[in-house]
């Protein structure tokens, strides 16, 4: 019997998006910006939208399937999906789950999609604003541990100490998606190059964190259309076959209160094998990465954690120019990513996984043939994909 | 009585019938700790059973307030209006000694600019916020001498 796998079944037809706003400048409705990234993701499929039968999104997407279905007018609905867990954990999980409506016979055309307005409902990166907060909750508001950073700065910290890590790495990350996205107008920080001393003089969010190892807040919504692997050659642009899809996280990482037993982690220590091994590659075989960045130092553990170099070999591997394409040794967040391109909780870097299999990237890594994406580090659950052209199969 | 680490607006901690006896052991100066009655095992944060033999029938027993900085981070950047005069504060990680590796969050008294050190040992200290209704206490720490 063969391996359960998604290896190939299912493929990327069409991508889309909004232009990116700055957070809560959105000229419409975060429903609205949802409608029109499928719509453009459909019009890159050469399908009409009526034809879409499913929807798989992630953190809690507000914008509800049966919703869209009826603004769309789909003429039926078979696929109605949400990955738990929160963050950009979620975007590669989304599509292995939409592949798997695919594989399975529950869907035919599903659509993978992520729309956020956070001006219109709320900031991630601020605190709560309530006068008291029980469960979980008290036992580490109350000492001022509020936002995201602070929430995970506390495992890249003991990563760092562990491993004797520089904050140069954390600059070379931050400075491979600044300078990518000079090269992509779609970009909110396009024309808005990065250097060593701006990153080193800019102040600290929690040390050892910067300004510029933070990701942005934005307004915007991008789209996926996913299809069978054997239809992918019925639509205008090259086929993107999804190779593997895995998500989840190792033992007990959602013990409250900072008790995960393995705590100085990206979560993808169980995923990585899993990923590799659907995939029947290593990482040697990964042409170009896209490896979402809350926060920088999210993104060095997961590269770790994906076997790309090791703990120790952190402080050599992570330099500007091995990290930037089109010839680095692994080309990195090639559009800009969630540090300087948008934020949309990480589904753009899948679209720009996709953008790089079929060759039509602004930073385009020559010859890419497979593609990989890391989503949502040190959140649970996790989640990973990798891409790759039809040579790949 | 000195006063409280970090400027007064955060949400107070709320006692709720998973934690409420830490809550009010902290307000007796005492650290209690999830234990579990059959396996003898400490567990934190607070769960409803036991994670490792799924026992219902947890208990809770005091702890000596001593441990060592597992993690640490000192925050600049305000995200609470209570904290916007505050400054730079230091939060530590700390790995209680005796109790089955179990990790608390605090914050680190003293100094927000002194040196912070993983694995250095700290001691706790009651911060009582007898003021606020309900009256709480907060489990802080500063470096063991
Ligand atoms: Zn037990």
């Amino acid at each position: 019997m063969t391996p359960r796998s998604l290896r190939g079944r299912a493929a990327i037809v069409g991508i889309g998006e909004t232009d990116y706003y700055k957070r809560g400048q959105a000229p419409h409705a975060e429903f609205k910006l949802a409608l029109e990234a499928i719509v453009n993701a459909c019009a890159d499929a050469g399908i009409h939208p009526r034809d879409i039968d499913g929807f798989a999104s992630y953190s809690n997407d507000r914008s509800d399937p049966s919703r869209i279905a009826a603004a769309l007018g789909c003429k039926e609905l078979r696929f109605a999906n949400m990955q738990w867990g929160g963050g950009g954990g979620g975007g590669s999980a989304a599509i292995g789950n939409a592949a798997a409506a695919i594989m399975s016979g529950m869907a035919e055309c599903v659509v993978v999609f992520r729309a956020l307005a956070q001006g219109q409902h709320g900031r991630y990166g601020q605190g709560t604003a309530v006068p008291d907060v029980d469960g979980h909750a008290a036992h580490t508001v109350p000492y001022g541990l509020l936002s995201p950073a602070h929430m995970f700065v506390m495992k890249y910290r003991r990563f760092m100490h562990e491993h004797g890590v520089r904050q140069e790495a954390l600059r070379a990350i931050a400075m491979a998606s600044y300078a990518h996205a000079q090269e992509n107008p779609r970009a909110v920080m396009h024309g808005r190059p990065l250097d060593e001393k701006t990153y080193d003089d800019s102040r600290w969010i929690v040390e050892p964190w910067h300004l510029y190892d933070c990701c942005l807040e934005n307004d915007g919504a991008a789209a996926m259309v996913l299809v069978a692997g054997e239809r992918a050659r019925d639509f205008p642009h090259p086929a993107c076959y999804l190779l593997a899809a895995v998500a989840g996280s190792q033992y007990r990482a959602g013990a409250p209160v900072h008790n995960t037993p393995d705590y100085a982690t990206a979560s993808f220590k169980t995923l990585a094998p899993r990923l590799y091994a659907m995939a029947r590659m290593g990482p040697a075989d990964i042409d170009v990465l896209q490896s979402y960045e809350n926060f920088t130092g999210g993104v060095l553990m997961s590269i770790v954690e994906h076997g790309f170099c090791s703990a120790a070999e952190v402080n050599d591997f992570f330099v500007l120019d091995n990290l930037l394409a089109p010839d680095g040794q692994l080309p990195l967040n090639t559009s800009g990513g969630n540090l300087a391109e948008c934020y949309m909780h990480g589904l753009g870097l899948n679209l720009e996984a996709v953008r790089q299999i079929r060759r039509t990237s602004t930073a385009q890594v020559p010859r890419a043939e497979v593609s990989m994406v890391i989503s949502g580090p040190m959140v649970t659950p996790v989640s990973s994909c990798i891409f790759g052209s039809e040579a790949t199969l | 009585m000195t006063s409280p680490y970090l400027r007064p607006g955060l949400p107070a901690p709320l006692p709720s019938d998973l934690d409420r006896p830490y809550w009010e052991g902290l307000r007796d100066e005492r650290l209690l700790i999830q234990r579990c009655k059959r396996c003898a095992r400490f567990q934190w944060g607070p769960e409803w059973i036991c994670h490792r033999c799924l026992n219902v029938d947890l208990g809770w027993t005091e702890v000596e307030p001593r441990g060592f900085i597992y993690s640490h981070q000192r925050v600049w950047h305000p995200v609470h209006p209570a904290l916007r005069e505050q400054g730079p504060y230091v939060i530590v990680l700390v790995t209680i000694a005796h109790a089955d590796e179990v990790r608390v969050v605090g914050n680190l008294l003293g100094d927000p600019l002194q040196d912070l050190v993983i694995g250095a040992e700290v001691q706790g200290v009651f911060e009582h916020h007898a003021d606020a209704d309900p009256a709480y206490t907060l489990l802080q720490w500063r470096y063991a001498r």
